[in-house]
C-alpha cells in the first residue's frame, strides 16, 4: 500500500499517512494536487505555509522502462506560480519501493536552526542534525552521506545556493554511481528545501518489500511491448544514445533557431565546438562513457560521462540545454569549460538554464566580456559564497541579474529563463513558454518534435497555423506522462506509435487492477493542468503573465520571424 | 554550381572534403545531394535547405547550405 510520509521541518517529526483522497495519484498529477490543496496560493514561498513535496510516478518502482523520475512539487520562489520539476536519479525508485509515494515536507523552522539530513530506510525514519554539512557542495557532501549510509543509499539534496535561499537553487538527485548530478532545476525548488532547513534526504531501499502489481502477466505482456516501442524508434533506440540530448545543437543551429548572444541571433557560428558530435569525439578519445542511463530500468540512455583532457570526471548530466545556456546563449565554445559550468551548477546546487541566461544577462550588462569562459566560470563560482553579494545576485536568476545590472533584455516568462529554442523561430514551443503554468518551460509542451523534428507531426516553425493546439495537446500528454513517471523522451517513441497510449494505459491498469484506458490518460493530464492553473489563478496570475518580453518582437536571423500571438490567441492552448 | 553540405549525427561520416564549397549540377535536387553523398534515403529524416525543411525533390539554389540528417530528438 502506497502511503504518503509527512515531515515535520519544525517539530523534526514524521508520520506516515494513507493517501485518502490522493489515491491513484502520482508524480506530477501528485504534487500539483497536493500543492493546490494544502498550500495557501498567497502565502510565502519560502514561509512555513509552503510544502515540497517529492512524488514517485504511478509506474515507479515496477519494472516498467523509463518509469523512475521524480517529480518535485511545491509554491515556486522563481515564479510565484506552482511548480512540477522533474528529474532522473535512483531516489524515486527506493522510494517507491518502500511503499512511499510521496515525501511532503512541511512548516519551518527558526532561520537559526542546524540543517539536518532525514535518513528514510525500511526500519524507520530518522531526523538528524548535520551542522557538518552546512555550505557544502553537493558532490562532497553525497560523498560523505554514502560513507556514512553506505552505497546501497540515493540521495535528494541541495548545495550552498538551496542553503541561502537563492532563487535559482536546484534539487539534485545522485545518480548509479552517487554522483549528485541529476537535477530538478527548475523553479527555485532547492531554496524551498533550503528555507525547510533539509540540506537532504537519504533513502535506502534495502529490505523493502516492492511495489506491488495487481496483475503480473498483464503487466508483462505490456512491457514487453512498451520496450519493443523505445526500443524500435530511432530516436529512442539511436539519436539519443549515441549522441545525448546534445544531438540537438547542429540541428537547432541549422534550423535558425539556436538562441545566440542572449536571443539576438539565430544561429552561433562556432556551433561545431559544442556539438554533440564533438562531444562524443572526445569522450571516445578521452576515456569518457557516451551512454548512460540515470536511472536502472531506462532504455534509452542519454547521459554520459564527461571528462576533462586529463581523464578527469566533469559530468554525468551534460546536457543540450546547458550546452546551449553556456556555449552559444554566452558566445563562448569552449566545452570543457562548459563542462565546469555545469559541473559547478551541480555541487552549488542550481539551475543551469536560468544561470546560462543570468551570465548572458551580465555579458549583457557589461559585468564580464562576451564569450570569456574563465570570468563566467568564476562568476559562478562566487555563488558559493554566501557574504559575496554578486554571488547571491547571480544565484537569483536570470530575471533577478537583470533588474540588478540594469539590463531589458532578459529571456524569462513568469520569472524563469527561457531554453534552448528560439520562440521566433520553433514557434509552437513559444507557445509552451508562454502559457504553461511553469513559467518558460520546454518540457511543458515540447512542439520542437512537430515544429524541427518531424516527429509525431509536421508543423511550420516560422508560422502561426496549428502551433497553439499543437502546444495544447501536447501540454496535456506530458502531465500525464509526468504522473506516471515515465521520462519525457519517452514522447519521441510514442508521438509516432499507433499502440503507445493504450500500452502505456495497460500498464498503469496491469499495476493498479483498475480499469485505466487512453481515455484515463488523457484525463489525468487534463486534470493536473486543470489544478496547475487553478493555483495559479489563486495566486494572481491572468492571461496577461501569458507573454514573451516584447524584444521577441524584434526580427530573429537567418529567418528573420518575429513572435507574433497576442494574449488573446495565446489563451487557446490553455485547457479550459 | 557550388553549395555548402553537411551531415550530422550518425550521417556525418558522408559530410565530403571541402564541405564549404561543394560542386553539384546545376538545378540539383536535395535526393541529388544525397546520392552524391553516398547517403542512404531510408537513413535521411530531415533535410535543411537555408534554414528551411526541404523536401527531397527540392532544386537547391547555388550558393545553398544543406544539413543532412537522421532522426534526432533530445531536449
Ligand atoms: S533517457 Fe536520459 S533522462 Fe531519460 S531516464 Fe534515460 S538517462 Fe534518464
Amino acid at each position: 500500500m502506497s502511503r504518503l510520509l509527512r515531515i515535520d521541518t519544525n517539530k523534526r517529526t514524521f508520520a506516515f499517512a494513507d493517501m485518502g483522497a490522493y489515491a491513484g495519484l502520482g508524480g506530477r498529477a501528485l504534487t500539483s494536487r497536493l500543492i493546490l490543496e494544502e498550500v495557501p496560493a498567497l502565502s510565502h514561498p519560502l514561509g512555513a505555509s509552503n510544502k515540497l513535496v517529492a512524488a514517485a510516478g504511478i509506474l515507479t518502482g515496477t519494472a516498467a522502462a523509463n518509469s523512475g523520475r521524480i517529480s518535485l512539487g511545491a509554491k515556486s520562489p522563481l515564479t510565484g506560480g506552482i511548480k512540477e520539476s522533474n528529474s532522473g536519479g535512483l531516489f524515486s525508485q527506493k522510494m517507491a519501493k518502500l511503499g512511499i509515494q510521496a515525501m511532503v515536507f512541511e512548516d519551518k523552522p527558526e532561520d537559526s536552526a542546524a540543517p539536518v539530513v532525514v535518513v528514510v530506510k525500511a526500519d524507520g525514519v530518522s531526523i538528524v542534525e548535520a551542522p557538518e554539512l552546512a555550505g557544502l557542495g553537493t558532490y562532497a557532501t553525497s560523498e560523505k552521506l554514502l560513507a556514512a549510509y553506505g552505497s546501497r543509499a540515493a540521495i535528494m539534496l541541495i548545495g550552498p545556493a538551496g542553503e541561502t535561499c537563492r532563487l535559482a537553487a536546484s534539487v539534485q538527485f545522485t545518480d548509479p554511481k552517487g554522483r549528485p548530478a541529476r537535477a530538478a532545476g527548475r523553479g527555485g525548488l532547492g531554496a524551498v528545501m533550503g528555507s525547510k532547513k533539509i540540506k537532504a534526504v537519504v533513502v535506502d531501499d534495502t529490505g523493502a518489500t516492492g511495489v506491488p502489481v495487481a496483475d503480473k502477466d498483464a503487466f508483462k505482456a505490456a512491457n514487453k511491448r512498451w520496450v519493443e516501442i523505445l526500443g524500435s524508434h530511432p530516436v529512442t533506440s539511436q539519436g539519443l544514445p549515441g549522441f545525448g540530448t546534445s544531438i540537438l545543437v547542429n540541428i537547432i543551429n541549422e534550423a535558425g533557431a539556436l538562441p545566440t548572444k542572449n536571443f539576438r541571433l539565430g544561429r552561433f557560428d562556432q556551433v561545431a565546438d559544442i556539438s554533440g558530435e564533438k562531444m562524443v569525439e572526445l569522450m571516445q578519445a578521452r576515456g569518457g562513457k557516451p551512454k548512460e542511463g540515470c536511472h536502472p530500468g531506462c532504455v534509452i540512455q542519454c547521459s554520459q560521462t564527461f571528462v576533462d583532457d586529463k581523464g578527469g570526471y566533469l559530468s554525468s548530466g551534460l546536457e543540450y540545454e546547458t550546452v546551449w545556456a553556456f556555449g552559444a546563449n554566452c558566445l563562448i565554445n569552449d566545452i570543457d569549460d562548459i563542462a565546469r559550468m555545469d559541473h559547478a551548477c551541480d555541487d552549488l546546487g542550481l539551475d543551469t538554464i536560468d544561470m546560462g541566461n543570468a551570465v548572458a544577462v551580465a555579458m549583457d550588462g557589461g559585468i564580464i566580456p562576451w564569450g570569456d569562459s574563465k570570468a563566467a566560470l568564476e562568476l559562478l563560482h562566487r555563488v558559493g559564497d554566501p557574504k559575496d553579494s554578486l554571488g547571491r545576485i547571480m544565484g537569483n536568476g536570470a530575471k533577478f541579474a537583470g533588474q540588478a545590472f540594469g539590463v531589458t533584455r532578459v529571456a524569462e516568462v513568469k520569472g524563469q529563463a527561457l531554453p534552448a529554442y528560439d520562440p521566433r523561430a520553433v514557434k509552437g514551443v513559444g507557445v509552451t513558454y508562454a502559457t504553461t503554468p511553469m513559467g518558460a518551460d520546454h518540457t511543458a509542451g515540447y512542439a520542437v518534435c512537430q515544429n524541427i523534428l518531424k516527429c509525431g507531426g509536421d508543423v511550420n516553425p516560422m508560422t502561426k497555423a496549428g502551433q497553439v493546439e499543437l502546444s495544447k495537446n501536447l501540454q496535456i500528454a506530458t502531465a500525464a506522462i509526468d504522473a506516471v513517471g515515465f521520462c519525457l523522451f519517452v514522447a519521441f517513441a510514442v508521438l509516432d506509435t499507433a499502440d503507445a497510449v493504450q500500452v502505456m494505459s495497460d500498464q498503469i491498469a496491469a499495476v493498479t487492477g483498475k480499469k485505466f484506458g487512453p481515455e484515463d490518460f488523457l484525463a489525468l493530464g487534463v486534470n493536473t493542468l486543470k489544478d496547475e492553473i487553478a493555483f495559479n489563478t489563486k495566486a494572481g496570475f491572468t492571461k496577461e503573465h501569458d507573454q514573451l518580453p516584447e524584444f521577441f518582437a524584434e526580427p530573429l536571423a537567418p529567418h528573420n520571424t518575429t513572435w507574433d500571438f497576442t494574449p488573446e490567441e495565446l489563451q487557446g492552448a490553455k485547457v479550459s | 554550381m557550388h553549395i555548402s553540405v553537411k551531415c550530422f549525427a550518425t550521417l556525418a561520416k558522408h559530410t565530403p572534403a571541402g564541405a564549404d564549397r561543394y560542386e553539384v549540377a546545376d538545378g540539383a535536387t536535395v535526393a541529388d545531394v544525397v546520392a552524391a553523398l553516398g547517403v542512404a534515403p531510408a537513413e535521411v529524416k530531415i533535410v535543411f535547405v537555408d534554414g528551411v525543411a526541404a523536401a527531397l525533390d527540392a532544386v537547391v539554389p547555388d550558393g545553398g547550405r544543406v544539413g543532412i540528417f537522421p532522426a534526432v530528438g533530445g531536449g
